[in-house]
């Protein structure tokens, strides 16, 4: 990782540079404030009552006992929240999900072990829990369906639990495997995991009688969509909902989505008059919060004798657990038009089983999607090596997208817009990548040590990843009479940095030190509109809605100092830290941004016919995702007696067009990797065959932990900028995941030599056994 | 993740704790010392104890010292204390080497060896050690002071001869000749998780070279770890080395039977047994 540079201007440009985080001076103090912490004077406990079973008919429920425990308030049952609309999804081209929402409590059918069937508010956490625990449930078991292969079962009387079957195609099929020299089929699988933050939810709900205002504390990722939907379902104007973000312990894609909890403390804190607070524990958080991944692929691949692929078909079985979530089909979808990553295939056809089990629902969870789809097209590359007795880099090379292609269109949509990878030369990202890892010396030493007797792999896997879904992002760009910048931004801090990112966008647009910026965000009471922080898009959107508002910003105050201070044009003026000078002459008389920011207060603009005040709003408006990508490569080594696998090297490139602060994208692309290793070798939502989750704490939900984590090396080049916006900027959100899955798979195949028998993820040891038990 | 209601007793002497321990023992009273197990079993309402009797603030209780042919180790000896040899010879340096495998430091910092022995987890590594030694374990109640062998002391999962009134006051290990070799090996996902098997292994040579007094035992299979005759069997009076070894380590894996009732789960059990037998005896060769 890089040493953050001392800062030293003057006029320099502060994008490219590793500055340090302006958001960490709580945080390392130990004042920063997480949802946990916020609490108000009278303010009730709310205790959630999970089923515990995976599918039945709720036959009645008893609170009576539960009303005895001291400090209870109230409890709630689905007759309680009946008027309550169902939890909504963000609308795509994709029909017929509305049927399959979650209620916000079960009314008369619970779907999976952990959901909400009643609530209980009490004075403190304990006497809620007391309560809670004696709620009793009673409940008539329904079959039960625990794998996307099972066949389809009944959702509601007519409705099968396949919502929706996603169709992606194009080119001539037929004729491609027709004409093939041969056809390859795997059947892969990628286990049920997901985004687990350190940081449980969390959700204060609370209503100012005073202002008629009802406000949420704890939210994060999309304040503005979520307040939006929160007023729509308790029938309230947007404008008298209010949403408070805190510091947070990790997003990921899970965090910040409305969920029945969020709704739940906004209604009791309007019927019950008090706040009222909910804390996820941990045990409620693997069961309740979104799960994502799990899949099933049966991939046929048709190849000319050169190993080129002429036509990729894949049916796959997406397990989208109880209920449509807040992201509607978009994984599923997502994964199809990501199928064949950074490769040009000729045709193509996804067809993706949407299927509803009765296990915890699922969404987004970093690079959604594409973890499963580079898992499958990197085994997929791997398996025609094998097929051919081909070098694996070679039958990467030459199926890559030519750069000469670039802007490369592909015949198909995602999430209704047209897929664009806007630019890069995967190619010679490759060359690089090999260059930088010594990759011929390791396929050397790799052979060497397995020629006596060790048990080691090498693999590289290549990813394409996406970023800056739009459509639109602005922010509110002020400079105070002190100088001081102020910016206001929709978007959300998940802990990635996006203070430090766009106050060093600011600071040079404007001319101003990047410590002079000050961010805020995650306030819907005092700027409109906003998207959000996900899908990689805050440095991209906001950033850019940052960059030409500074760049207004920038112009007003020359056209005011160059007016009435400097006697010049505003052509002559350039600002240098703050300060307005002569470029011709910058020892001549300046003014600083404070003074024009004076001169711009109400009385003395309007005086002059001037608009008041040294403040301008910036939108960046764009349809087009932009495409970074990279390639990991990774040593493994595997102890036959127990399966075993120990991560020994592992490098991660990644090009990003423009790092803005780049260690703060190493730190992304660190942190998602580790990540990634989880879903490759350790994380796994284990069900048994009656729908009952078996990993529930961290004892069985296994994140990786220091002592599996390899030391990582990180390639991070700039050699694609994107020009979809102003200044080439990709996303780093989701840089470091994508391709650990697939790397991991192909360097373990590469240690055993048994081409073809990794298919599923995670590998844990029993299963690594197992494949080596069989090839014995 | 909230405990529930429980009463609270914080003795200042082992004759208060037992006294109290009589008292609500009946009322699912328990002892509480590291608490690393019994906390989080709270937390999670799997145990919800009506009374807890808090045994941290009896002076004395932490001391680990040798008594004849014994190392005893009290009631509140913390993990973290064997991090160094506590004695010298291969005892001492065995121990050392088996807490690195108990959970991670600030859990070693707070939990006790006697915790837990009397918790008798099945993947707990001072289990395997006091069944693979041969450990007394000294009871306390108001009824008086008896120690319980072992073999007789675990009985299955989470269960140990003790009764619910009686305190687990020390374990008495044996001391190992100054000539045994020892090896411990298990096998876990992460370091720090609970094992999926381990294998403590002792032995000494006779005059001519061959192994004579093999201790093998193996943990996180069965309910309670114990020793494996037929493991023992298979080195008694045997050359140590890769024949020999490998022979215990496949006795051991067809002698256990595994707790898992799904036969696949099961099988792989049997093959880490294999791993971590085998691999704890070339330990013990490479000791002396």
């Amino acid at each position: 990782m890089d040493t953050p540079d001392s800062p030293t201007p003057p006029k320099k440009r502060w994008i490219g540079q590793s500055v340090t985080r302006l958001e960490d001076l709580p945080l390392v103090t130990g004042r920063g404030r997480y949802a946990a912490a916020v609490s108000f004077p009278h303010q009730l406990h709310m205790r959630v009552v999970r089923s515990n079973h995976a599918h039945g008919r709720i036959v009645s429920i008893d609170t009576s006992a539960a009303r005895a425990v001291p400090g209870f308030v109230a409890v709630w049952t689905g007759a309680d929240v009946a008027h309550i609309p169902p939890i909504e999804f963000r609308p795509t081209k994709i029909q017929g999900l509305e049927h399959y929402r979650q209620t916000v409590l079960a009314q008369e059918t619970v779907r999976y072990v952990g959901e909400p069937v009643a609530v209980v508010f009490a004075r403190d956490p304990y006497q809620a829990e007391d309560a809670a625990d004696l709620v009793e449930v009673e409940i008539e078991p329904l079959p039960v369906i625990t794998s996307a292969l099972d066949a389809p079962g009944e959702f509601t009387p007519g409705r099968n639990t396949e919502p929706v079957i996603v169709r992606k195609e194009f080119g001539d099929l037929r004729a491609a495997f027709q004409s093939a020299h041969a056809v390859i089929e795997l059947d892969l699988r990628i286990g049920r995991h997901s985004g687990v933050p350190m940081e449980t939810r969390g959700a204060i709900g609370r209503y100012d009688a005073t202002r008629d205002v009802l406000e949420l504390h704890g939210a994060t990722k999309r304040p503005h969509p979520n307040r939006d939907m929160l007023a729509r379902l308790l029938g309230r104007s947007p404008s008298s909902v209010h949403l408070y973000e805190c510091h947070i312990g990790g997003g990921f894609g899970v965090r910040g989505e409305i969920y029945p909890e969020d709704v739940l403390v906004c209604a009791a804190a309007l019927k019950l008059g008090r706040p009222v607070k909910w804390i996820e524990d941990r045990r409620e958080n693997l069961m309740a919060c979104n799960h994502s991944r799990e899949q099933i692929h049966h991939v046929r691949v048709a190849i000319d004798a050169d190993g080129r692929v002429l036509a990729l078909d894949d049916e796959f079985f997406h397990d989208q657990g109880a209920y449509v979530r807040t992201h509607g089909a978009r994984v599923a979808d997502g994964t199809a038009s990501t199928l064949l990553g950074p490769y040009l295939v000729p045709a193509f056809r996804a067809t993706g089983h949407f299927r509803l089990t009765n296990k915890t629902p699922a969404a987004t969870y970093r690079s959604p999607g594409r973890f499963e789809s580079t898992f499958v097209h990197e085994r997929v590359m791997d398996a025609i090596a094998a097929k051919l007795g081909l070098d694996p880099l070679e039958v990467r090379r030459r199926n890559l997208i030519p750069h000469a292609q670039m802007p490369y269109e592909r015949p198909m949509t995602v999430s209704g817009t047209p897929v664009v990878l806007d630019s890069g030369d995967y190619a010679a990202h490759l060359d690089k990548v090999l260059a930088r890892v010594g990759w011929d010396a390791l396929r050397a030493d790799v052979t060497r040590r397995r020629v006596a007797g060790e048990t080691v792999g090498l693999g590289l896997a290549y990813f394409l990843e996406k970023s800056g879904q739009g459509p639109v992002e602005g922010v509110r760009l002020t400079v105070d009479v002190t100088g001081a910048v102020e910016l206001v931004t929709g978007a959300a801090s998940l802990g990635q940095g996006m203070e430090t990112v766009l106050a060093q966008i600011c600071a040079d647009g404007l001319g101003v030190d990047y410590r002079q910026v000050r961010v805020v965000h995650g306030r819907t009471d005092l700027i409109d509109y906003g998207f959000g922080a996900n899908a990689a898009r805050v440095t991209i959107m906001t950033g850019s809605a940052t960059h030409i508002a500074a760049l207004k910003l920038r112009e007003k105050a020359l056209e005011v100092a160059a007016a009435d201070f400097l006697e010049a044009t505003p052509e002559m003026l350039d600002i240098i830290d703050g300060r307005i000078v002569r470029k011709d002459r910058p020892d001549a008389p300046s003014v600083t941004l404070a003074q024009i920011a004076k001169e711009l207060t109400p009385a003395s603009a309007v005086a002059k016919g001037r608009t008041p005040g040294l403040t301008t709003d910036g939108v960046f408006e764009c349809k087009h995702e932009s495409f970074p990508f990279g390639a990991h490569v990774a040593v493994v080594k595997v102890d036959r007696a127990t399966g075993g696998v120990k991560v020994e090297r592992y490098l991660a490139s990644f090009d990003i067009g423009v790092a803005v602060n780049p260690m703060l994208v190493k730190g992304q692309i660190a942190g998602s990797m580790v990540q990634g290793l989880g879903g490759a070798l350790f994380e796994e939502f284990v069900y048994d065959a009656s729908g009952t989750p078996l990993a529930v704490t961290f004892a069985d939900y296994m994140l990786p932990n220091l002592s599996v984590v390899p030391d990582l090396e990180i390639l991070l080049t700039e050699d694609a900028p994107s020009p979809l916006n102003p200044l080439g900027l990709k996303g780093g959100g989701e840089s470091g995941i994508t391709a650990v899955g697939a790397v991991i798979a192909s360097a373990i195949e590469d240690a055993l030599g048994l081409p073809g028998v990794v298919t599923q993820l995670p590998v844990t040891p029993q299963r690594l056994k197992a494949i080596l038990n069989r090839a014995r | 993740m909230k405990p529930g209601q429980f009463s609270y007793h914080a003795p200042k002497t082992l004759d208060e704790a037992v006294t109290i321990l009589g008292t609500v023992a009946g009322a699912d009273g328990r002892v509480i010392a590291g608490g690393q197990s019994l906390v989080p079993a709270m937390a999670l309402r799997l145990a919800q104890p009506a009374h807890l009797v808090d045994i941290n603030g009896i002076a004395g209780l932490d001391r680990v010292f040798t008594d004849g042919g014994e190392l005893v180790i009290g009631a509140c000896a913390r993990h973290a204390a064997f991090e160094r040899p506590v004695i010298a010879g291969p005892l001492g340096i065995l121990l050392a080497a088996v807490v690195q495998h108990i959970a991670h430091y600030p859990i070693r910092t707070r939990g006790t060896f006697c915790g837990s022995i009397a918790h008798a987890d099945p993947a707990s590594e001072w289990c395997l050690v006091a069944a693979t030694l041969g450990a007394r374990m000294v009871a306390r109640s108001t009824r008086g002071s008896r120690s319980i062998v072992e073999p007789g002391f675990f009985q299955g999962m989470m269960a140990t001869a003790l009764e619910p009134d009686e305190m687990l006051v020390e374990t008495r290990l044996p001391l190992l000749a100054a000539d045994a070799r020892c090896g411990f090996n298990e096998f876990n996902r992460r370091a720090g998780d609970f094992a999926i098997a381990m294998a403590l292994a002792t032995y000494r040579l006779d005059n001519n070279g061959r192994i004579i007094e093999p201790h093998v035992g193996v943990g996180a299979v069965e309910g309670s770890p114990r020793r494996i005759a037929e493991a023992e069997a298979a080195l008694a009076g045997q050359q140590p080395g890769t024949a020999a070894f490998a022979a215990a380590a496949e006795a051991a894996a067809l002698a256990v039977e595994p707790i898992e009732e799904n036969a696949e789960l099961a099988g792989y059990k049997r093959d880490v047994v294999r791993a971590v037998v085998g691999r704890a005896l070339e330990m013990a060769e490479k000791s002396q």
